[in-house]
């Protein structure tokens, strides 16, 4: 445990972030399941932890929440230093779980009290009803954990978790356990509650969709570490590499080697800014930045089969120096068939490069 | 009922629970916790430790003598006992199982569930019944000469129950259901898929039961056998009223008889060595497999169907074992109960001894449940080994028979006592009359010892069964260890703590050897009034207090039953 000044680096009078992590790691046995993660966030913010499963993203949030030891670093909440020593009930951290983890033996009004011990009988009674008025639920109270719906147990897990008001909230995937159909109405009520109680949130999930959605920013995990903090545009326009531009969706790559800060692609030669002559590198690029012109215009292409999806259809092309066929989806009024030549243009910026990585 | 414990832990799932990895902080509760089970994990050793010294403080003259006239004679007659035993509960518990598992005939489900009523009769009340009922004047040799012509008793002359394979045969068929509940439980669970595929392989059934049905539940068989000859190393009642001179007898004579503690201890450390072989046994019987009685529901295997005179003889062959382990005792104790009740009242003496066995083992019973669900919890409350290691000690206590128990323990209560009379003379100037030991404190804590395990089983199993996140959701909630454990963790283990504390008073009720080498002078339970009057010769003055015993036994047999009529199989706590 690194005993470092929690103040260092920061000028006096300058408030603190309401949570902050330095350097922080947890080990599994031998395994790395942290690795020197920094972080901060601040109050008020909500913060998407996304990652493929195993990354460390749910390691990350026991950490802050003081169910994990780190084995080195620090969590800071509202610049205080929160060694191994600070119990998950002294760090003011609220936890939402996965699977809601509402207790069955009581009833969903006594679930929600059972973080306001602290206060007397009759606030803590006001306080919980409030929150329970605030999901939607205040008819349900005395209604056991049993008898709820999926969207009610989660709604009852919020309630619970905002009750005795936490500087920090936890959400460990709060949608996963919701059907499709629920899923989207639950998120939009969720997050409504958290601007509306001005929470921060930390919130975990594996899905880019839900994290570009619900949060102020973005922190991209793999392997334990950080690959990119940053606005859902920041990490959709500006990966730092090719796992996190593939995070977000299709690539077509192009394997090619870095000449004079630029890399050739079948589709034209795009520059390669800070990547040194000679190293090995992939030129991607996203389907949707691929355009269609008439054959003469662009990259000799040709369709080779279409598919309709309603609203859109799905081509599939076979181009020049490509190695293999790719999927584009273009608008269903686009006029070309099974077997006709295509031109390919490609909008401005479209193409990423990036040094090969060991992946 | 250390079948349950057993059962009970093969089934505790290594607990999800996210204990800290590491003690948080030192705090107040832990260091409390640690200190209670740490002098727990003490009491539950301390009788091996003070065995040995005891042993070692032997004078020379009595050990030549033990070792060449009782020793050899009393360790080839156990271990004739035990192997006997072993054969027999083995043969009846497989064999039981797989009549119930493999085929389906008229009155097959009243024979899965009767087959174990005789887990409610203990060893000595089926020997105390058999003795008059087979005795030369009792009715079964009345009957047959009768019906033979025979006049007097010397001129039919048959086996003698009062002999080896007496004991064997009767032990035999009141501990059966220990080897048959967790077979039949894997015939249901495990095997079923199995036995079917071999069945489709066009093996016959005999076939299948030797190829494939037996070696699978080798593991349950061994867990089975060695609780059922546990039980037969602890059994004193039986093995005296029949006179089999076994290694607890002996201790028992070598003690109360011979007033020779260190003798007695010596014998005991003896058969110390016999349980440690036998759990070795056990590890051995089950290697390679752990007995994992998953809750997993697994559709059993497809019954071949029986009818006619095939259907008629499997269920008289079902029905033997029960009548001869439950019925036939049952039916004499009844029987023999109502004819002292009318003949000559209600005996006078049973209420008190009702009275004193409510008391004792209500005692136990309370401390077994408190301190079992202490123990349990140990892991969620400090570091997760520390606590899982002093849950293992807290469990060894079942392995201890009650002789053994009640001799390890005289040592260290005679020195609690001393203290405890040195600190109140020194404080009030005055030594109790009475302390510890003779008010029956003894007793209790042998109670506790030997009984123990089963409150941390059923605890564990409770516990286990509430999801890891509810822990942690308490503290997450700002409720500290104990707050979770107390306002979490305990309401969801009521039914687990209640159902535990139902066995533990069960066992304690039925428990003779702790209870006659320790109750307070002159103070009888049912048990000891039994045993009195069984060798006094008055077998109609014990029927009462026997019966009174069968009956609390049946308690959780009807547990069992309700839990084993479902596809659950075996006690899940």
């Amino acid at each position: 445990m690194a005993a470092t000044d929690p103040t260092e680096g920061r000028r006096p009078g300058e408030v603190p972030p309401r949570l902050e992590t330095r350097g922080l790691s947890v080990d599994f046995g031998r395994k790395h399941a942290l690795d020197d993660v920094s972080l901060a966030v601040r109050a008020g913010e909500i913060i998407a932890l996304l990652g493929d499963s195993g990354c460390g993203k749910s390691t990350l949030l026991r950490a802050v929440a003081g169910l994990e030891q780190p084995s080195g670093g620090l969590v800071l909440l509202d610049g205080q230093a929160m060694s191994a020593r600070v119990p998950p009930e002294e760090r003011g951290v609220g936890l939402m779980f996965q699977d809601y983890a509402l207790f069955p033996h009581l009833t969903v009004m006594q679930n929600v009290r059972f973080g306001l011990h602290r206060l007397r009988a009759a606030e803590a009674d006001a306080v919980a009803k409030a929150r329970l008025e605030q999901v939607g639920l205040a008819d349900r109270a005395s209604s056991y954990p049993g008898s709820l719906s999926g969207g009610e147990s989660q709604r009852v897990a919020l309630a619970r978790a905002l009750a005795p008001g936490p500087r920090v909230l936890l959400l460990d995937e709060p949608f996963s356990n919701l059907d499709r159909r629920n899923r989207d109405r639950v998120r939009a009520d969720t997050i409504s509650v958290l601007r509306a109680t001005g929470a921060t949130a930390l919130l975990v999930t594996h899905d880019p969709e839900e994290a570009l959605l619900v949060s102020d920013r973005i922190v991209l995990m793999r392997d334990g570490r950080i690959v990119q903090i940053g606005t859902g545009a920041d990490l959709y326009q500006r990966p730092v590499s090719r796992f996190a531009a593939n995070f977000f969706g299709d690539l077509i790559t192009f394997p090619s080697r870095c000449t004079n800060r630029a890399a050739a692609t079948p589709l034209g030669v795009f520059p390669a800014p800070g990547i040194a002559s000679g190293v090995r590198v992939a030129a991607c690029v996203r389907p949707e930045a691929i355009l269609l012109s008439d054959a003469e215009a662009g990259h000799p292409a040709r369709v080779i089969r279409r598919r309709f999806l309603g609203p859109v259809a799905e081509l599939t092309l076979v181009a020049d120096g490509f190695t293999e066929p790719f999927r584009l989806t273009v608008s269903e009024e686009t006029a070309v068939e099974e077997g006709d030549r295509v031109g390919l243009t490609l909008a401005k910026g479209a193409v990423l490069v990036f040094p090969v990585e060991l992946d | 009922m250390t079948a349950a414990v057993e059962l009970a832990r093969s089934q505790t799932a290594i607990g999800s629970e996210a204990a800290p990895r590491a003690a948080p902080r030192l705090r107040a509760a832990p260091v409390a916790w640690t200190a209670g089970a740490l002098a727990l994990a003490a009491l539950i050793l301390s009788p091996v430790v003070s065995l040995a010294l005891t042993a070692a403080d032997g004078t020379s003259e009595v050990w030549p003598h033990l070792l060449a006239h009782v020793l050899p004679q009393a360790m080839v007659t156990t271990a004739l006992l035990v192997s006997g035993v072993g054969l027999l509960v083995v043969m009846l518990g497989v064999g039981s199982a797989w009549l119930v598992s493999a085929y389906a005939f008229k009155g097959r489900r009243l024979l899965e569930i009767g087959l174990l009523l005789p887990l409610a009769v203990p060893t000595y009340i089926v020997a105390f019944a058999y003795l008059d009922l087979l005795h030369p004047i009792g009715p079964i040799q009345s009957t047959l000469r009768e019906l033979l012509g025979v006049a007097r008793p010397k001129d039919l002359l048959l086996p003698e129950i009062r002999s080896l394979p007496g004991c064997i045969l009767l032990l035999g068929f009141v501990l059966y259901p220990y080897v048959y509940l967790p077979t039949r439980a894997l015939f249901l669970m495990q095997a079923g898929t199995l036995i079917e595929a071999a069945r489709i392989l066009a093996r016959s059934p005999t076939a299948v039961f030797f190829h494939v049905a037996l070696p699978l539940a080798r593991p349950a068989i061994a867990l089975g056998t060695s609780l059922a000859l546990m039980e037969t190393l602890n059994d004193i009642g039986a093995a005296e009223f029949l006179g089999v001179r076994t290694l607890t007898v002996q201790v028992y004579a070598t003690w109360i008889n011979r007033s020779d503690l260190p003798g007695a201890a010596q014998i005991a450390l003896v058969m110390l060595a016999m349980v440690l072989l036998l759990l070795a046994a056990e590890r051995w019987g089950r290697r390679g497999r752990g007995y994992a009685g998953t809750a997993q529901r697994q559709r059993g295997m497809a019954r071949h169907r029986l009818s006619g005179a095939s259907a008629m003889a499997a269920l008289c062959l079902g029905l033997v074992p029960i009548a001869i382990g439950f019925l036939i005792p049952a039916a004499y104790l009844v029987h023999s109960a109502i004819a002292r009740v009318t003949r000559l009242g209600f005996p006078r003496g049973v209420i008190a001894e009702a009275g004193n066995t409510l008391l004792y083992a209500g005692l136990a019973t309370l401390l077994a449940a408190a301190c079992g669900f202490l123990v349990a919890a140990g892991p969620r409350l400090v570091a997760r080994r520390f606590g899982q290691g002093l849950v293992r000690i807290a469990a060894l206590g079942y392995a201890l028979p009650g002789a053994i128990l009640a001799i390890g323990l005289l040592g260290p209560l005679a020195l609690a006592d001393a203290s405890l009379s040195r600190i109140t003379t020194a404080l009030f100037g005055v030594a109790p009359a009475i302390i510890g030991v003779g008010a029956g404190g003894a007793l209790v804590i042998a109670y506790l010892v030997r009984f123990l395990a089963v409150g941390v089983g059923a605890c564990e199993a409770g516990l286990a069964k509430v999801p890891g996140s509810l822990g942690e959701a308490g503290r997450m909630l700002g409720r500290g260890p104990v707050g979770t454990l107390m306002r979490v963790h305990l309401p969801m283990t009521w039914p687990a703590l209640l159902s535990g504390a139902l066995l533990v008073f069960v066992d304690c009720v039925k428990e003779l050897p702790a209870t006659l080498l320790l109750r307070p002078l002159n103070v009888e339970t049912l048990a000891t009034h039994l045993y009195g009057e069984a060798l006094r010769g008055t077998y109609e003055d014990g029927a009462v207090a026997g019966l009174l015993i069968v009956a609390v036994g049946l308690i959780p047999v009807a547990l069992l039953m309700r839990l084993g009529a479902a596809e659950r199989g075996p006690r899940g706590g």
